[in-house]
């Protein structure tokens, strides 16, 4: 019988694909069912929001930081406000810190309530994924309470946030508290010790420590591998260093622990959320500075000076002195950064954005090489990514 | 003409009024099976499901059916027409023409052939060439993985269900669907048979590509795998007998473990209600399994699938053909039960 030469064969995994966690285009290099090279084509949602940003106000700038990661939206806007306040050198009020953390941790809880469930979803389990949605409504509702906007709130401002809680907020979140851990048992009954969902996880898409650290890895993927690394602890910022919340940490790094470094980070979160609720102090929101945050409404009536002050900083936008700040967050999915150089004047000179998914993505060929394209899918679930922050 | 009338024409229209009365029922209920699935699961996803076309969303099938309807058929340029066209036919057909030894009461079958059980098994295995057929045709990779997935699955899982139905054989001694519920009059095979009724009914569940085996559409991975150039009618087709296919094979089961017709207890209050009835009950309390099971498992992997046919299913029911060949024997089970050696 004569040679026969067996060529490997590509497919095309998107960029329409249900399981592309949106819009990533993968060329697969296929043995049968075995993949030989993951290819990630990315670029398909690029908005070009970092150029965008240098053509606007430091205050337009925030509803972008919205529509990078649209999963958790509150911590993007909380890294960006961040830069701005480190340039300005201002202090925001100690209520207006808790404020954003509540939310910065709700964020995380809707992150993580939809990504572990995505998850799961994708390697097949339908149900968990919609008694999750069910949560991520209820407290959609509470940012809408909180900001008029269920998803891209706008919240978080330089000098604070762009309102106080309205009355009744804290104690509704309060009561969400109690009833939801209910619900976070519900879901780890369908999947922690699943034989099914355990056989496709455990094992798939093993990332070392060292690999995790080489290939840029950070938050709960970081995390599940084994470095005990969390900004929140490392470097905290706003009142996380008043919080009291332990950082799990895994140690093999397959996709089984980054599901459950999420699962436990939910019950992290909500620790740090009923503290806040708790310890919340009474006072301002918003810096008493009118060079850097606006009036309220009400002054403005009566005070000629507040109208003027209103009207440079939704016209001209806030002046930030020269200088440049590489900011992080610890975002639910990782170190979000934006390294942010101003040149004196009220539109940033240069707005980098360091996304985490971005990072995590290009482990997809180290960590799908010789899996099975099933297994693709789960590790593509478990990074957790959005195309959103990845093509920016 | 009288004599022609009688001798042809009658018999023929006869088994033609059979073969319909069969058939529209079936076909309702693949039409509600798809709405009753569509509810269950809502109510365990703790949503509604379908309730705007008509009262509950009693018409949702029907509008769905009519819109599969009206859609263009599409044709991919480089797919084989001939092949495209008839794979679809071939599964639905399948699905439907192996209700023709399936005994819904006391001599209520269409045929009532001393073979039922091969004939029904055969008829289940040739399904698999309409999901080959669909997955060539179409000449997309994805279709191909999924038909070639589907090949894979459907033969390893025939292997251990044949071996499934010979213990069942060898208690009854026949293989006639009627006598096998007959059989059962004293207990149920569920009981003496219990972990290969189980096994059986998984096996039933990968061979319809049902959740948690659903590889050869595995959405997140395929995309819809070997139905995912198909639209309109044709796909329709195919959804049709898929289902149907649940039905059927929850009918099989029914058949061989649950008593077919039989009422759960032969004492007044149950043998009021008719054979027919009971049959129905236990094939709706299966095809709930089928929809329970989707709600609340992952999807297997490829290579998992098959370790779990091969190395876990198969050894067992060969074992149990041996084990239970020699209970029979030993016990003489076959006078027990009062079927005929």
């Amino acid at each position: 019988m004569a040679e026969t030469h067996i060529k490997n064969y590509s497919i095309n995994f998107g960029p329409q694909h249900p399981a592309a966690h949106g819009v990533l285009r993968m060329i697969l290099e296929m043995d049968g069912e075995i993949i030989e090279r993951a290819d990630s084509h990315i670029g398909l949602l690029h908005r070009g929001t970092e150029k965008l940003i240098e053509h606007k106000t430091y205050a337009q700038a925030t509803p972008y930081f919205d529509r990078l990661d649209y999963v958790s939206p509150q911590n993007q806007e909380h890294v960006f406000v961040l830069a701005a306040e480190k340039l300005l050198g201002i202090e925001v009020p100690e209520r207006g810190q808790y404020v954003r953390v509540l939310f910065a941790e709700l964020g995380r809880l809707l992150n993580h309530l939809f990504s572990t469930t995505a998850y799961a979803m994708d390697i097949g389990a339908m149900t968990p994924m919609l008694w999750a949605m069910e949560e991520r409504e209820l407290l959609m509702e509470f940012c809408e309470r909180v900001s008029g906007a269920r998803l891209h709130m706008n919240y978080f401002r330089i000098g604070g946030v762009s309102r106080d809680l309205p009355e009744g907020l804290s104690d509704d979140i309060w009561a969400w508290t109690e009833r939801f851990p209910q619900v976070v048992k519900d879901i780890e009954t369908l999947l922690d010790e699943n034989r099914i969902f355990k056989q496709r996880s455990v094992d798939i898409g093993v990332i070392s420590a060292e690999d995790a650290l080489d290939w840029g890895y950070s938050g709960p993927n970081l995390r599940a591998a084994g470095v005990p690394w969390d900004l929140r602890k490392a470097q905290p910022y706003d009142v996380y260093a008043k919080m009291d919340f332990d950082v799990p940490v895994g140690k093999h790094g397959d996709c089984y622990e980054r599901y459950l470094v999420r699962m436990a980070e939910i019950r992290e979160s909500l620790k740090i959320v009923r503290q806040c609720l708790n310890e919340m102090p009474s006072g301002p929101v918003q810096l008493d500075d009118r060079k850097a945050s606006p009036p309220p409404r009400a002054e403005m009536k009566s005070s000629m000076e507040a109208l003027i002050h209103h009207f440079k900083l939704f016209s001209e936008g806030v002046r930030i002195p020269a200088g440049e700040t590489y900011t992080a967050v610890e975002a639910p999915k990782g170190e979000m950064a934006v390294y942010l150089v101003s040149d004196g004047t009220n539109k940033p000179y240069r707005c980098k954005i360091r996304t985490p998914g971005f990072a995590h993505l290009q482990s997809m060929d180290l960590l799908s090489r010789g899996h099975m394209l099933a297994d693709a899918v789960a590790n593509l679930g478990s990074l957790d990514v959005v195309f959103g922050e990845i093509d920016r | 003409m009288a004599e022609f009338w009688h001798d042809y024409i009658w018999p023929t229209l006869w088994i033609v009024i059979k073969i319909v009365a069969i058939i529209l029922p079936i076909l309702v209920a693949v039409a509600y099976l798809t709405f009753a699935e569509r509810k269950i699961i809502g109510g365990m996803h703790r949503r509604k499901g379908p309730n705007v076309v008509g009262p509950f969303g009693l018409l949702q099938p029907l509008a769905d059916g009519l819109k599969l309807f009206l859609k263009e058929t599409v044709l991919p340029t480089r797919a084989n027409p001939v092949v495209f066209f008839i794979a679809p036919m071939l599964t639905f057909s399948l699905a439907l023409v192996a209700w023709a030894v399936i005994p819904f009461g006391d001599g209520l079958v269409l045929a009532d052939i001393n073979v039922g059980v091969l004939y029904l098994f055969a008829i289940s295995s040739l399904g698999v060439y309409g999901i080959m057929m669909a997955g060539w045709a179409s000449n997309s990779k994805y279709a191909f993985l999924g038909g070639l997935r589907s090949a894979a699955q459907m033969v390893s899982y025939e292997v251990s269900m044949g071996f499934i139905i010979i213990t069942v054989l060898l208690c009854v001694g026949s293989l006639n669907l009627t006598e096998i519920v007959n059989a059962q009059k004293t207990v149920w095979f569920v009981i003496p048979l219990l972990p290969m009724a189980v096994i059986f009914f998984i096996s039933t569940v990968a061979e319809t590509n049902r959740h948690p085996f659903d590889l050869p559409e595995a959405e997140a991975e395929l995309v819809g795998g070997f139905n995912v150039e198909y639209s309109a009618m044709p796909f329709a087709l195919f959804f049709l007998g898929e289902y149907a296919n649940m039905i059927l094979m929850s009918g099989m089961t029914t058949v061989l473990f649950l008593g077919g017709w039989l009422p759960p207890f032969d004492i007044v209050p149950f043998t009021w209600i008719p054979g027919p009835v009971w049959f129905v009950l236990k094939i709706s309390f299966l095809l709930f399994v089928f929809i329970w099971l989707r709600a609340a498992f992952p999807r297997y992997r490829y290579d998992q699938l098959m370790r779990l046919g091969w190395k876990v299913f198969l050894p067992i029911s060969l074992a149990a053909v041996v084990i239970v060949g020699g209970v029979v024997v030993a016990f003489d089970i076959q006078s027990v039960l009062g079927a005929k050696g």
